[in-house]
């Protein structure tokens, strides 16, 4: 019996290039494959109907998905923002904490802790129209006696899911900005304050662009975060009312498994990759000139 | 310009005091050199006068202003700083001129200093660099080319020249100077090298653990030092310290040497003093300076020769003690070879052996 012969380094890496092919190539090659075709789940024999690039055209004339791409744009444009601007205040008061802060840096890091499907049903009751935390306190302060629908309206539901969104990942941001403002060397700092610096201007031009590559690695991985948003939104407004708060992955989601129209799916997930994909060289541009401006290397 | 006060400064963390309580009058266009081993709260007393640590307890004066309570930005003071500490983001262009921006000073007021302090360093070519392109010693200049282009009241320097390499300090230090006859500012300067306290400042400093030990000019403090820590710090070989006791109006070492009292000098009989010389004051005979009014001799074995060029420094044995002395025009010295020294007792000191402190009449 004659054994096979295999280069030895070819049988080294085996394993692993088996473990690729199952959990990646595969589905890859196979979710590309069928963006082609008109392949539904419940007609498993539609895999092999090839319509070309018909799914792609699809997508390009669909109003409904483009509304999604733009309100994920949207919805990341804010949100990354916003969670930026409350990390960085967060982080900043926090380091300035002498008392507790190792107490206050765990507090910080809660929201992150639950389950986004968790914290949807949690916000889906705070926001409610009838039982709702919101609600209940603006009536019982007297402040309005109309109950607001927070999830119904197109633009409140917007608002309360960037809400929650900012909720849960606004830690992500603090906790890169503290370590970020925990690296920073101090000589510099002192040098401004000499130089004349309030502490304003000290922070603003010293503190500032030596924490400007912490926030673009939370903006690189927020990005990728709020790109794929799915649960929070699901569980709060499943998309609606009428659409307003559709996602590209709600969408998606939608297509694919209720609709069970895989094939189109499939095409729309390639193009909101391209989304991501734009996103994380962005940013990671930007991290490279903000480390090449402090002198880092690239 | 002006002149700075401090009066019964301390610093304390917590319980832990640092500082205490010193006094110190550095007069308008002053350069005065504050020096003492590592730990002893030089950095901590400069970083009071900028303002970057809070003071504990006692006045510190700028000008006719107390400025105990005030930022280091209304200090009107410039610093430069061990590390550097550049704006790592900013071209060398941008950390000359940063302070004046701040000051709001117009576009072509900051220009013309930025190129004239870039002018006086030596700096033009490097402006548009960032730090990190830099040489140390172009670092080290762009630090001082900051702090200058302010025309602040006071300099503060703390250990400026710790980073470069023996030539290129000597050249800094040369450069220092040179900005100090130029500028006339009054500067505090912190360092630990006793070479560079003695050829740069006006007065010097001396600091141990928290307190002044003596404040004078460099000659001052070299040529009657109050105590042994400032007799042994200044100086270089240290001074040579003698253990011994008053008998007969003689100062007795532990194997019977005797040797007079110097002159200026004077102890109770029987009292435990420290008999101290310098190795320039203790030389072999045939190899000496001419002699002075008053003059003693010891004869002692060479235990090891350090041959410096124009001069060897000879380590020899006296009373269990090991003595550095100096020999002028040198010839080879054998281990072991017993030789007469002479001593010029006018340059000599006498200490109490328990407290330190010299024993001037
Ligand atoms: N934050 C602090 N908390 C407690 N003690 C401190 C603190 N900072 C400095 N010290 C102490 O204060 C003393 C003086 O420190 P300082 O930095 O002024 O010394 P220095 O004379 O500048 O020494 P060197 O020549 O090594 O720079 C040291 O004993 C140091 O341990
Ligand atoms: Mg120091």
């Amino acid at each position: 019996m004659s054994r096979l012969k295999l280069p030895p380094w070819l049988v080294l890496l085996l394993p692993a290039i088996i473990i690729l092919m199952a959990v990646v190539l595969v589905p890859l090659v196979l979710s590309f494959y069928s963006s082609f075709t008109a392949y539904q789940l419940t007609r498993p024999d539609s895999l092999t109907k090839w319509i070309g690039t018909f799914n792609y055209r699809k997508a390009a004339g669909d109003a409904n998905f483009w509304w999604a791409f733009g309100r994920t744009v949207l919805l990341l444009t804010i949100a990354l923002n916003l969670e930026m601007l409350l990390g960085l205040g967060l982080a900043v008061m926090v380091s300035k904490v002498t008392t507790g802060q190792r107490l206050l840096r765990t507090a910080m890091m809660f929201p992150m802790m639950f389950s986004p499907v968790l914290v949807g049903f949690q916000f889906k009751f705070i926001f409610n129209d009838n039982v709702g935390l919101v609600n209940n306190a603006l009536q019982s302060l007297g402040l309005t006696d109309v109950a607001i629908p927070w999830l119904v309206d197109g633009h409140l539901a917007m608002f309360s899911i960037i809400f929650a969104e900012i909720w849960t990942s606004t830690s992500v941001f603090a906790i890169l900005i503290l370590a970020g403002l925990y690296a920073i060397p101090q000589d510099p700092v002192e040098a401004a304050k000499v130089d004349g610096c309030t502490p304003w201007q000290s922070f603003r031009f010293v503190t500032l662009p030596f924490l400007m590559p912490f926030i673009y690695i939370a903006m690189a991985i927020r990005s990728l975060d709020v790109a794929r948003a799915y649960d929070i939104v699901q569980i709060m407004t499943n998309g609606g009312p009428a659409r307003r708060t559709e996602l590209l992955w709600t969408l998606i989601g939608r297509t694919a498994y209720v609709d069970a129209r895989m094939g189109y799916a499939n095409a729309m997930g390639y193009i909101a990759i391209l989304l991501s994909i734009f996103f994380t060289i962005y940013f990671f541009r930007k991290l490279t000139a903000a480390r090449s401006e402090l002198g880092m290397g690239v | 310009m002006a002149q700075v006060q401090l009066q019964g400064i301390v610093k304390a963390y917590g319980a832990l005091q640092v500082v205490h309580a010193i006094d110190l009058d550095i007069a308008d266009g002053e350069f005065v050199v504050l020096v003492g081993p590592s730990g002893c709260g030089k950095s901590t007393t400069l970083r009071m006068i900028a303002g970057l640590e809070d003071i504990s307890g006692g006045m510190l004066r700028i000008g006719d202003r107390v400025v105990n309570d005030l930022p280091p930005r209304d200090r009107n003071i410039s610093m430069v700083f061990q590390n550097y500490a550049l704006y790592p983001h900013m071209t060398v262009r941008e950390n000359l001129g940063f302070s004046l921006k701040i000051a709001k000073r117009a576009e072509a007021e900051i220009a013309k200093a930025v190129t004239e302090a870039a002018e006086i360093l030596s700096l033009t070519p490097l402006l548009e660099r960032k730090p990190g392109q830099l040489s140390g010693g172009q670092r080290q200049r762009v630090a001082m080319g900051r702090a200058i282009v302010r025309h602040p009241d006071v300099f503060l320097f703390d250990e400026p020249l710790s980073n470069l390499d023996a030539k290129l300090r000597t050249q800094m230090r040369v450069e220092i100077k040179k900005l100090h006859q130029r500028l006339g500012t009054t500067i505090v300067y912190v360092t630990h090298d006793q070479v560079e306290a003695m050829t740069l400042a006006d007065r010097i400093v001396i600091m141990r653990d928290g307190r002044i030990e003596q404040i004078g000019t460099p000659l001052e403090v070299f040529e009657t030092p109050v105590n042994t820590f400032v007799a042994t710090f200044i100086g270089s070989p240290p001074m040579n310290l003698l253990e011994g006791r008053i008998t007969d109006g003689t100062v007795e070492l532990a194997d019977g040497t005797r040797l007079p009292i110097p002159p200026g000098h004077g102890a109770a009989e029987g009292r435990a003093v420290t008999f101290g010389v310098r190795a320039d004051n203790i030389m072999p005979v045939g190899h000496a300076l001419p002699p002075t009014a008053h003059m003693a001799d010891v004869e002692m074995e060479v235990q090891l020769s350090e041959p410096l060029g124009t001069e060897t420094l000879l380590f020899a044995m006296l009373a269990g003690t090991e003595v550095q002395a100096k020999m002028l025009n040198p010839r080879p010295v054998r281990l072991g070879e017993r030789l007469r020294f002479q001593i010029s007792l006018d340059k000599c000191h006498l200490f109490d052996a328990e407290t330190g402190a010299a024993l001037r009449v």
